[in-house]
């Protein structure tokens, strides 16, 4: 079940009002005083989910404890407050990160890198390099202009619409901090092996030949100087941006996610997404490559899906695939890359994340 | 003077030349602002990440959608540099 959006397919990096006046050293304690205040807040509501869902759904509403309505009640009321904290805390902080991060940096960082030092470098930055996918092109572009090897560019590409902070906050908020880091880091090796095959097939030629027509020139609106308060409202404004489009998605999903937890039968998923099916890796993949949706839509879904029994090897190769690679980007990238490209740039992650799959069923 | 907006068309695209055209009108300028949305004619100009903004076909900003404040600021410098050029020549 996707949540097709149509602004899903462009994630794009938030208004950066750059102030005027440079602060002086009063605003800045002011300012890291109230975000003090703000943390602290958070940290009360986050602890106070639990109990007030709880209390809510049984005294309050009256629902028997072990009814079905009951329980998709309260799972609802826990997780939805608990993970729009998460992402609001989350990616204003990935969002100050970012802040120190930009295209004309990365690419300058990675120009000239040998292959494969310059693939883990890549798949790094991909991680916290503001990204929006409809500058896939200009980025493909200048990157391959620059210097920088197809493989490690590929790498850098794959990285960057994968590894999200609102991905990464809902597996933290519902699966636990192990299962985020697993996400990270098979991720991660994913693009960095696939942006490396890629670069060792020498696919150059694959490459539509306009871009190489273009005309270089760095940047003139690169190495902004951004002082504290210009990335602590770098941040702010991304929380505005993300959570303030994407809470409707998880809304949904966490609501569909409650339903499954209420009412779906132990087991069920066990039969067609369980441990044993060999062949649900690969069709979860299938399924999800031509789907796109953001990570908000999809996770909270996956958490019901898997406490009914589906494999987490399963899941996780299903939510990369739906999340990693999304038809918008790949015609998008068919203005720069002809079809074979794009179709070994599809099958290698492809692959990629079926292997993964299979790996997490045998392993965990 | 002219003033491009580039992008192929994603939400920060059409909210950066809403915010230009909203920057012209509050500068009482009558200026034609264009959308550039096909991206090889977006490619003849040196951004690595859209939106961008181009005044007198000189890039000046790219990768984030500014505020009007910054949009009219970008506008005062650009006719600034026009009115400098026109003493000089």
């Amino acid at each position: 079940m996707a949540v097709k959006t149509k602004e899903g397919a462009c994630r794009c990096s938030p208004i950066v009002t750059v102030h005027a006046g440079r602060e002086n050293g009063n605003r800045g304690w002011k300012l890291m005083l109230l975000l003090g205040a703000g943390l602290a807040i958070w940290i009360l509501l986050y602890l106070l989910v639990e109990p007030a869902a709880n209390l809510l759904t049984y005294s309050v509403f009256q629902l028997p404890a072990y009814s079905h309505l009951g329980s998709s009640v309260a799972f609802f009321l826990y997780e939805a407050p608990k993970v729009i904290l998460l992402l609001t805390v989350i990616v204003f902080g990935v969002g100050i990160l970012r802040s120190f991060f930009t295209p004309e940096r990365t690419r300058q960082l990675l120009a000239g890198k040998r292959e494969f030092a310059g693939n883990v470098l890549a798949g790094g930055l991909g991680i916290v390099t503001p990204f929006c996918s409809c500058s896939a092109v200009p980025l493909f572009i200048g990157f391959v202009e620059t210097g920088v090897p197809l493989g490690v560019t590929f790498t850098f590409l794959i990285a960057a619409p994968m590894i999200n902070e609102v991905a990464v906050v809902l597996l933290l908020g519902m699966f636990g901090w192990k299962i985020a880091l697993l996400y990270v880091t098979t991720g991660l090796f994913i693009a960095i092996t696939a942006g490396w095959v890629i670069g060792r097939l020498k696919l150059e030629r694959y490459i539509e030949a306009w871009v190489f027509d273009i005309k270089i020139a760095d940047s003139p609106t690169s190495a902004q100087h951004l002082s504290f308060e210009d990335r602590v409202h770098y941040g702010l404004n991304a929380v505005r941006e993300i959570v303030g489009k994407v809470w409707p998605y998880v809304l949904a999903g966490i609501a569909v996610g409650a339903a499954i937890h209420g009412y779906v039968p132990e087991g069920l998923m066990a039969s067609f997404m369980g441990k044993d099916v060999w062949w649900a890796v690969p069709a979860a993949v299938l399924l999800g490559v031509p789907m796109y949706s953001n990570a908000a839509g999809i996770i909270p879904i996956m958490q019901a899906l898997m406490e009914k029994g589906a494999a987490l090897g399963t899941t996780l190769a299903f939510m990369m695939a739906v999340i990693g690679l999304s038809l918008p980007e790949t015609i998008i990238l068919r203005k720069v890359l002809k079809w074979q490209l794009i179709a070994v740039f599809i099958g290698v992650v492809a692959v990629g994340i079926t292997i993964t799959g299979y790996l997490f069923n045998i392993l965990l | 003077m002219n003033i491009k907006v580039l992008g192929p068309g994603c939400a920060r695209c059409q909210s950066l030349e809403k915010t230009v055209r909203e920057a012209v009108s509050a500068l009482k300028l009558d200026i034609k602002v264009e959308e550039i949305k096909d991206m090889q004619k977006i490619m003849q100009y040196p951004i690595l990440m859209t939106p961008g903004l181009v005044i007198n076909e000189k890039v000046v900003m790219s990768g984030k959608v500014p505020s009007k404040a910054e949009v009219e600021r970008l506008i005062m410098n650009a006719l600034d540099a026009e009115r400098q050029g026109g003493k000089q020549s």
